[in-house]
């Protein structure tokens, strides 16, 4: 299939081998992906949290520039999948707003292209069946808690993923490929977002919780499918309570066998390598 | 004259608050809570009751993480979340500012990161955040850890038609 790929500023920086696993699985996956053209920042939760105007508008100009393709556009940013969702639920759903934001971007909105996350596409699009074939190294040894976060998520009616409450495309999808995957009660907490910097010591000690919660449950690893969610659970966790944290595409382009999969583990703050080796993985 | 609740409501532009019966789940689920001077139910309670200047000037509004469980778990649908994004802005528009006053710093120097290049320069909009808020040494030592494995980057690429992003903030009067 051929779709959009929305990275966001995340995807670039902090997140990038995100955007790099995401790329070489998309690739031996045949998707194919066509980057959005002159694409610019969703706005995030600074851009809603002061102005929702703008909010609406920065999303807008990129869903604009993906119409232009003609295809669903992916976004592996959940913050960005959220806002984009957002927008496109109020574009929808207000006339004037629409009137008011095409005005603001100079540019008309169509709604005719859908919003999607790659879990739903690897899962949906893609099928289990598809992915276990691929699998030549199963993960086995690896014990991770899916953490699915807010931003994929909420509010349901927006980002309209199945089973919000107890989601589980991850934790069948890290089965797959051979994890042993645990059950924890924390899957759609959250992580603290956008506080990590302003408001630290609260961010740390909603990390902490969440790190014990998946020491509790058995896990030797966590596994996510946002920057933000990584950037916090890999950097925030007091010392003694850190786990290895991947992308979810890492774990899928290893267990593919697919060529510079340990390449994204060195840039990792917390560095996964030793748990690897440990099981014999890399 | 339009009272504090009939000024919320409009800007909510979904359920009014007064569908509101205080089960207090929104509470129950929030994960700041604990760190609010008012809970999310009070805060409705007291934009019922007219409290203007206080639920503007308190904390809460801006420790709200925008995780959106309370609109998730409300059974009316009254979306709080939302309802902290219509106060942060009416304490930014009316002058009040922020009583977390380096939470809206931090959302200005991402703002103005996105005026600067279309997209965010991490290591620029963290500078800019430093020397406004005056939170010069927290973090400092990820920073040199964080180049070496190539996750900042003084250089990253722009949006070209700036323009275009200049337009929006402009007409949407943004900070």
């Amino acid at each position: 299939m051929k779709v959009s790929y929305y990275p966001g500023c995340s995807l670039h920086a902090t997140g990038k081998e995100y955007d790099q696993s995401m790329k070489a699985v998309s690739r031996a996956l045949n998707i194919e992906l066509k980057e959005v053209e002159d694409w610019s920042c969703c706005g995030a939760s600074s851009a809603h949290s002061t102005n929702f105007d703008l909010s609406i508008a920065l999303s807008a100009r990129n869903l604009i520039a993906a119409e232009k393709n003609a295809m669903d556009v992916m976004v592996p940013c959940a913050a960005c999948f959220n806002r984009f969702k957002m927008a496109e639920h109020h574009l929808k759903a207000d006339k004037d707003l629409k009137a008011k934001i095409e005005g603001v971007v100079g540019a008309k909105y169509q709604g005719g292209i859908a919003i999607r996350n790659p879990i739903d596409i690897i899962f949906n699009e893609i099928g289990l069946d598809t992915l276990a074939a691929k699998v030549v190294k199963p993960l086995a040894g690896l014990k991770p808690v899916s953490y699915y976060g807010c931003l994929l998520l909420r509010p349901p009616e927006v980002c309209e993923f199945e089973n919000y409450e107890n989601p589980f495309m991850l934790d069948k999808m890290m089965g797959v490929i051979g994890a042993d995957v645990k059950n924890w009660s924390y899957k759609t907490d959250c992580c603290g977002g956008s506080l990590a910097i302003s408001k630290t010591s609260i961010v740390v000690d909603m990390c902490d919780k969440l790190m014990s919660a998946a020491k509790e449950a058995g896990a030797n690893c966590v596994v996510t499918a946002c920057p933000l969610c990584m950037a916090n659970l890999d950097m925030r966790p007091s010392s003694g309570l850190k786990l290895p944290v991947f992308y979810f595409t890492e774990l899928i382009s290893l267990a593919m066998g697919l060529t510079g999969s340990a390449e994204t583990f060195k840039s990792h703050m917390f560095d996964p390598q030793p748990l690897m080796r440990q099981l014999r993985l890399i | 004259m339009e009272t504090f609740l009939e000024e919320v409501n409009k800007k909510i532009h979904g359920v009014p608050l007064q569908a509101c019966y205080h089960c207090r789940k929104c509470t129950a689920g929030c994960p700041t809570a604990a760190h609010m001077e008012y809970n999310p139910n009070k805060v409705i309670k007291m934009i019922q009751n007219g409290q203007k200047e206080k639920v503007l000037a308190s904390s809460t509004i801006w420790l709200c993480l925008s995780c959106e469980t309370c609109i998730t778990r409300c059974p009316n649908q009254v979306d709080i979340a939302r309802m902290m994004d219509v106060l942060r802005q009416m304490a930014i528009e009316s002058g009040v500012g922020a009583r977390e006053k380096n939470i809206l710093k931090f959302h200005e120097a991402f703002l103005a990161g996105i005026k600067r290049g279309g997209r965010i320069n991490e290591p620029m909009m963290m500078a800019q955040y430093k020397f406004t808020s005056g939170d010069l040494f927290s973090d400092v030592a990820m920073a040199p850890g964080m180049f070496l494995k190539g996750k900042l980057s003084l250089l990253s690429p722009r949006t070209k038609d700036m323009k275009s992003v200049k337009n929006i903030f402009e007409k949407t009067k943004s900070i």
